[in-house]
């Protein structure tokens, strides 16, 4: 890998986006690649929208992404994909997980509504987004927290590094008893398309 | 060893190896974590002190004492801490002193988004701008030599970037073993009266010149010379947007920014053909540079706003005819509704603010979570100026006697001990009209949960004695305190209503823990009754993320509620705008067996 690799993750407070994006971090430094990651999480406590950006290379020098740049976005919500998708460039994937979150203030909003299909509105306007069913899967799993590993497995898919490293980093961050769980939810969703 | 560390995360780190054993500092975004996490590290003393004004007069103590220092906050911080600095630089140091200016380019979360480097040139202070968190590890160091060396405290700033952003770091295993030098009498050095300051003065410029003839040959400046038609001067985090968008340009990289390496800029700038200067907020290298007759140019494409972006400033190459390695593409975002930050579900706040609504007033505002209250649907607060702003603007507005409602102050428990006491003896002084509502969630909530004098706990972990607030309020003079639990909204509405009565001011305690810090609090969550809810929509009004619409229709044609068991706490502020009664908590033999 000679270029930089540009991951967007995003979701709403309380989704788990940030770690998320620490185990990609993670990943790829144990690749032996340089990385940064960035994000502002100032108000995401209190149920706001929440971004993280991941970059890696062999040599990194901004912490940010640049609006079109990015290679892949990965949203733990559907909204979110659209906020978000004009990071993305003709080339790009975007991963979304097929869950809406309609945020509490939505009955204030005088003209935008929450869309009642998130990817078909991302279709309308030229970008197409792979739908994972993470949360669906995590109920079959019994337990919606395993959402999380389902993403990043779903992520792994598009990027060029050993699946252990991935398994071991996951490991070590999630609790003991859950760990076959989880390498069995980062198996489903690296199958999930 | 590498970790992967956010800038303060470095910043501790780097204190800790430099042999810093004493830090202070108030908490703010974005350099709260600093401070946690120094404390977690082994051998030193952390703590937080009431403000920031507090935080460098004990740092400077400290100095004195000959311990290695840290005094951290975030960039309004320094506008309280001002006054002790500006006379600091005359003293000096014994011990190093490092004074961390966490600046908000964008505002991210804070009320104006000042650049503090010009702070550092007011009081006469060096400054360090590292790039990422190896320059932050490395420059905390490299500062306290610095401020041994040149008997001068050291301005370390950088901004939200990079405070929260995680890159690779090379972290020591080992402190360096730094011995106490111990205080010793010396007023010439000490005594700021005007015998004293007046050489002492004339000693702090000879003391930066030096700083500046080392700042010429500095391992913290970096010179790398590629393709001479331009030549890009830059510090801080831009450093690293301008590197990768312009790959060919030589750089002039400063980390050491004031006082200037005069020689060095006239030598970089006589090398390349074209002078471009890159920095975020104000043009603090540009006017310094134009001042020595260099020509160059850089606010006229960055502008002085916000954040330097990597977009904004391709954008911004491309206007001064640059090519820069990425061509900004003009992709507007899609419309999407947005996710304003709202009241957590049980916060007390929300009890409040429906009470105020209720009663009607015009509220001065303060900083903390209950300044979101101004927003839809509360839209109960009405001013937010800075930390402890908002009993001095109530007692204003009620002497001009502007206001044809009644007058309120609302202000947390940090904040209030932060910089509020002094406003209520204005209050108390003058007898203003106001009543002052003194928000107890008894911890720093809006900054992450941090302790303060009136928690009984310090950052150490350790028990500390409580400060009493209804005593502070009464030893200042104020007559008229009610002390009230304000989720029992039927008292509070009552005791508002007293306090608008009374000639002088008035306060109200709203005693409540927040339900997020130090531990989360939930107990048994609310229902809704779908027979009994008419869809008016009075619950949706008090703004709580636990509340939800369905798609089911009341007879008036509205769409009925229901609560989000995970996320409601049970507080019941809803049940208490609720007319037809509609909402309650599950039969109570139910509630028995919990
Ligand atoms: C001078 C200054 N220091 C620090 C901050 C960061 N800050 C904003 S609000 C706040 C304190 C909030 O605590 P509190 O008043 O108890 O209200 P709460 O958030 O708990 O409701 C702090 C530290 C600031 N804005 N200005």
């Amino acid at each position: 890998m000679t270029k930089v690799t540009n991951v967007l993750i995003v979701g709403v407070g309380g989704q788990g986006v940030i770690l998320a994006s620490e185990i990609l971090t993670e990943v790829a430094t144990k690749f032996g690649m340089d990385a940064k990651k960035s994000e502002v999480h100032g108000m995401a406590q209190r149920g706001g929208a929440v971004s993280s950006h991941v970059r890696f290379g062999p040599k990194v020098f901004s912490p940010l992404i640049a609006v079109g740049d990015a290679d892949i976005l990965l949203a733990f919500e559907a909204l979110e994909a659209v906020r978000w998708a004009h990071y993305t460039n003709k080339d790009s994937k975007i991963l979304a997980n097929d869950l809406r979150l309609i945020p509490t203030t939505a009955f204030l909003s005088k003209g935008t509504t929450y869309p009642d299909d998130p990817f078909a509105e991302l279709e309308k306007s030229g970008y197409h987004a792979d739908k994972i069913p993470a949360d669906q899967i995590a109920k079959d799993l019994g337990n919606v927290r395993l959402a999380n590993t389902i993403l990043l497995g779903a992520l792994s898919k598009h990027l060029d590094v050993p699946e252990e490293i991935w398994l071991k980093t996951i490991e070590a961050r999630v609790p003991k008893k859950t760990i076959e769980l989880n390498r069995e939810a980062f198996q489903r969703g690296r199958g999930a398309l | 060893m590498k970790k992967l560390l956010s800038g303060d995360e470095a910043i501790a780190y780097g204190a800790w190896r430099a042999g810093v054993k004493f830090a202070t500092a108030y908490p703010g975004t974005p350099s709260t974590e600093i401070l946690e996490a120094f404390a977690r590290l082994p051998g030193i003393y952390a703590e937080w002190a009431p403000n920031e004004k507090v935080a460098v007069e004990v740092g400077i103590g400290s100095s004195m004492a000959g311990a290695r220092t840290l005094v951290a906050m975030k960039h309004v911080g320094v506008n309280v801490a001002a006054d002790p600095l500006m006379t600091f630089t005359y003293t000096g140091v014994n011990g190093g002193f490092i004074l961390i200016s966490a600046d908000d380019p964008e505002m991210h979360s804070s009320q104006n988004e000042q650049d503090n480097r010009i702070f550092a040139r007011f009081a006469g202070m060096p400054l360090l701008e590292p790039a990422d968190s190896q320059e932050a590890y490395d420059y905390v160091e490299y500062g306290l030599e610095l401020s041994e060396k040149h008997d001068l405290p050291v301005m370390v700033r950088f901004t939200t970037r990079l405070a929260h952003s995680k890159t690779l770091v090379n972290v020591e295993e080992k402190a360096l073993d730094k011995e106490l030098r111990g205080f010793k009498r010396d007023i010439k050095k000490y005594v700021m009266m005007p015998i004293y300051a007046i050489p002492r003065h004339k000693d702090l410029l000879k003391r930066l010149a030096d700083v500046q003839a080392e700042a010429e040959t500095s391992p913290m400046q970096t010179v790398e010379m590629q393709d001479t038609d331009l030549g890009v001067i830059t510090s801080g985090v831009p450093y690293q947007y301008v590197r990768e968008l312009l790959p060919d340009a030589s750089f002039l990289k400063l980390g050491l920014t004031h006082p200037l390496p005069e020689k060095m800029i006239r030598r970089f700038a006589g090398e390349v053909k074209r002078v471009l200067i890159i920095e975020e907020l104000e043009p603090f290298l540009e006017e310094q540079i134009k001042a020595l007759g260099i020509e160059c140019t850089g606010k006229e494409f960055t502008g002085r706003l916000g954040e330097l972006t990597p977009e904004r400033l391709a954008v911004a190459l491309e206007k001064a005819g640059l090519k820069p390695s990425f061509h900004p593409v003009k992709t507007p975002p899609l419309p999407a509704l947005s996710r304003p930050p709202v009241l957590c579900p049980g916060c007390s706040h929300r009890a409040t603010f429906t009470a105020l609504k209720k009663t009607g007033a015009h509220v001065f505002g303060d900083i903390g979570c209950y300044t979101l209250a101004a927003l839809p649907p509360l839209e109960m607060v009405h001013s937010c100026v800075c930390m402890g702003a908002s009993i001095g603007n109530a007692v204003g507005v009620a002497k001009a006697g502007g206001s044809q409602k009644p007058v309120v102050a609302v202000i947390g428990d940090s904040t209030f001990l932060h910089s509020g006491i002094t406003g209520l003896l204005e209050a108390v002084y003058n007898n203003a009209n106001v009543t002052v509502i003194i928000l107890d969630n008894t911890i720093t909530a809006m900054t992450g949960g941090q302790h303060h004098p009136g928690t009984g706990k310090t950052l150490m972990g350790t028990d500390a004695p409580k400060v009493d607030l209804e005593t502070i309020c009464k030893s200042v003079g104020i007559k008229h305190l009610w002390r009230l639990n304000p989720m029992k909204l039927n008292e509070l509405e009552t005791a508002l209503k007293d306090s608008y009565q009374i000639d002088g001011p008035a306060v109200i305690i709203a005693e409540y823990p927040c339900q997020l810090y130090p531990t989360r609090l939930k107990r048994i969550p609310m229902i809704v009754d779908p027979e009994l809810c008419n869809g008016c929509g009075a619950c949706l009004r008090v703004g709580c993320p636990a509340i939800l619409t369905t798609e089911e229709l009341s007879a008036e044609g509205l769409p009925k509620v229901t609560i989000d068991a995970d996320l409601c706490t049970g507080c019941e502020v809803c049940a208490w705008v609720c007319k037809p009664d509609a909402i309650k908590f599950p039969v109570l033999e139910e509630v028995e067996h919990d």
